[in-house]
């Protein structure tokens, strides 16, 4: 049921703030290591453990990144942006601040569009800016562990415009977002790890009111449909509150998967007041329009773009570009099968067919697929110049899979190449026929039934060898005596 | 700054603003400090006092003047993305209050 109709006289409001780990080797603001699975406060260093007289420096790579995905989102990119100081105390944020943008962001007033339910979505970003993680605590009851190896590590924050009116469509955003970033590559997209996090603000209003109902913020979601069931469970929640008379409370509220509810989260600061001021550390981030236009001359294809070039280039329906597109990593392998194999709708569902689901069983990514872009390639071009047939290239693919081989060098070891010499297919047939008297008088005498029992019979004898063309073809004729 | 007093003293005089005590416990507890009553008494006055001396610039004119972050032309260099490891974690922790393992150990924060 579409959102519209499923909350009756309610409406939801929803906006989302993306918090992108941008992949870089080295901290936002200091030379430690990004890689903070390595040994607990083994990335730590004296700027990002907030030592008295220690100073930031920005990372070049985080900026630029930053850039790109501002301008992929439509954003205009701040020639002069400012850093800030947000202020709270937490154990995990050693300085008692957190460096991060305020009033003069990098990016602002961008625009992600998607699909969903067959209608083109058009969200405002309202700014993305450049923050940096604090660290990681661990609580133990009697005491918290802090580890600050995350601590300082570069972060976009997106936020988007309440411009979402269902869980469903909230939850595309997020993955047309998540997509971006990956065709960007300047994050790796591990939800799971954090790399990727969704903090949703929900509220709901009656269906015509202008004016914007208290808002309730989400956080602690690890998955896209988490996403959607965390705002759906959310939506209901305040429907049933107003209902029944009670005054929605602004707050934070965390999501539990197991039990598929979102629960008030203690306030950390009873009142939200960040006291920022421009962090008199760092100068004004200063970036002149060529170095802009240079980075948006980098920008990749990006999915949407994509898809709709995969339709009019490769003749594929609007479906199977868009499940093609859905990563990056996919689309990239699909064109390269396109290349080697000189047919993209063979690629298609080569791809998306056996391939995918080879993947989906064994739980691989593309770039782990043990069958390479260009030998998939090469064996639809063996099927395509008649070496092997559609059947046997089944076969071929299995054991590309297991062995990794080229197409044409299985096809040579296991004698697979398709039989297209007339009299060798004939001598099979005589044979058949041969054999089989009674079914061959049976079949003379009316049966034409039995005209599939004596393709069997000469596949069999050819070992699926022969072309089945060739086969149907010779029969006929023979059949008639 | 030609319209400021640079002559004038710096003094909580009557009228001029005044921090009261609870703007400052306030600001104490954002702060994480614990005040007691009698220095939230001498402290918004001691506040009040520099508030006031700052008021002083609020009567320059700085209509159409662009905020100013900072006071030179200098801006950021960046930073290329290189790892430079210094010093290991035993040196951070050696400092520590507390700590379990490589971890720093911190009285119980509820999330």
């Amino acid at each position: 049921m579409s959102s519209e109709t499923r909350f009756g006289a309610y409406e939801p409001v929803i906006g989302i703030e993306i918090h992108v780990q941008l992949q870089t080797k080295s901290k936002m603001f200091c030379t430690d290591s990004t890689a903070f699975a390595s040994g607990d406060n083994e990335c730590v260093c004296e700027v990002c453990t907030g030592m008295p007289g220690a100073l930031p420096t920005v990372n070049r790579t985080a900026i630029e990144y930053a850039v790109k995905t501002g301008l992929a989102l439509g954003c205009t990119i701040r020639e002069k942006s400012v850093f800030s100081r947000k202020q709270y105390f937490y154990p995990d944020l050693p300085k008692g601040y957190q460096i991060s943008q305020f009033d003069l962001p990098l990016c602002e007033n961008g625009r992600v569009e998607f699909f969903h339910d067959g209608k083109k979505k058009s969200i405002e970003i309202i700014r993305a800016h450049v923050e940096e993680d604090a660290g990681k605590s661990t609580h133990q009851g009697d005491c918290s562990l802090i580890n600050l190896n995350r601590a300082s590590v570069p972060l976009l924050e997106i936020v988007s415009g309440p411009d979402l009116r269902g869980p469903e469509e909230a939850a595309e955003y997020a993955r047309t977002v998540h997509k971006m970033v990956q065709y960007l590559e300047i994050c790796d997209g591990n939800l799971e790890e954090g790399s990727f996090r969704c903090d949703c603000n929900v509220s709901v209003r009656k269906r015509g009111d202008p004016k914007f109902g208290t808002r309730v913020e989400i956080k602690n979601i690890n998955s896209f449909r988490f996403v959607e069931k965390a705002i759906e469970y959310e939506i209901l929640r305040q429907i049933d509150a107003v209902e029944s008379g009670e005054k929605i409370r602004q707050e934070t509220r965390l999501y539990d998967p197991d039990k598929n509810r979102t629960f008030a989260m203690r306030s950390k600061e009873e009142a939200h007041d960040y006291r920022y001021f421009p962090d008199p550390d760092l100068l004004p981030l200063v970036l002149n329009k060529p170095e802009i236009e240079a980075l948006r001359a980098k920008l990749p294809e990006m999915p949407l773009a994509r898809a709709a070039r995969f339709q009019a280039e490769y003749k594929l329906p609007e479906y199977d570009s868009q499940v093609l597109t859905a990563e990056k990593d996919l689309a990239d392998y699909f064109e390269k099968v396109v290349r080697a194999s000189g047919n993209a709708k063979a690629a298609s569902n080569w791809v998306m067919t056996e391939l995918l689901r080879e993947l989906n069983d064994s739980k691989k990514t593309v770039n782990q697929s043990p069958i390479s872009a260009e030998h998939l390639g090469e064996m639809i071009a063996l099927i395509d110049k008649g070496t092997i047939s559609g059947k046997i290239a089944k076969t071929v693919f299995a054991e590309m899979w297991t062995s990794g081989k080229a197409p044409e060098l299985i096809v040579k070891e296991k004698g697979l190449v398709q039989i297209t010499d007339t009299s060798a297919i004939e001598k099979s047939i005589d044979e058949v026929l041969a054999a089989n008297p009674k079914e061959l008088a049976d079949y003379r005498g009316g049966k034409e039934k039995l005209f599939g029992f004596f393709v069997g019979q000469v596949m069999k004898a050819t070992k699926g060898q022969a072309s089945p063309d060739l086969v149907n073809q010779l029969l006929k004729a023979k059949l008639k005596g | 700054m030609a319209n400021s007093k640079s002559d004038s003293s710096p003094s909580a005089t009557p009228g001029s603003p005044r921090l009261d005590k609870s703007a400052v416990a306030k600001v104490a507890e954002l702060s994480r400090l614990k005040l007691s009553d009698a220095e939230l008494e001498s402290i918004s006055q001691q506040l009040s006092m520099v508030l006031a001396n700052f008021e002083q610039l609020a009567e320059v004119n700085t209509q159409d003047v662009e905020p100013m972050v900072t006071p030179t032309d200098l801006t950021l260099r960046l930073r290329e993305d290189r790892v430079e490891r210094r010093e290991p974690a035993e040196a951070f922790l050696e400092n520590a209050p507390d700590r379990s393992g490589n971890l720093f150990k911190v009285p119980p924060v509820v999330g």
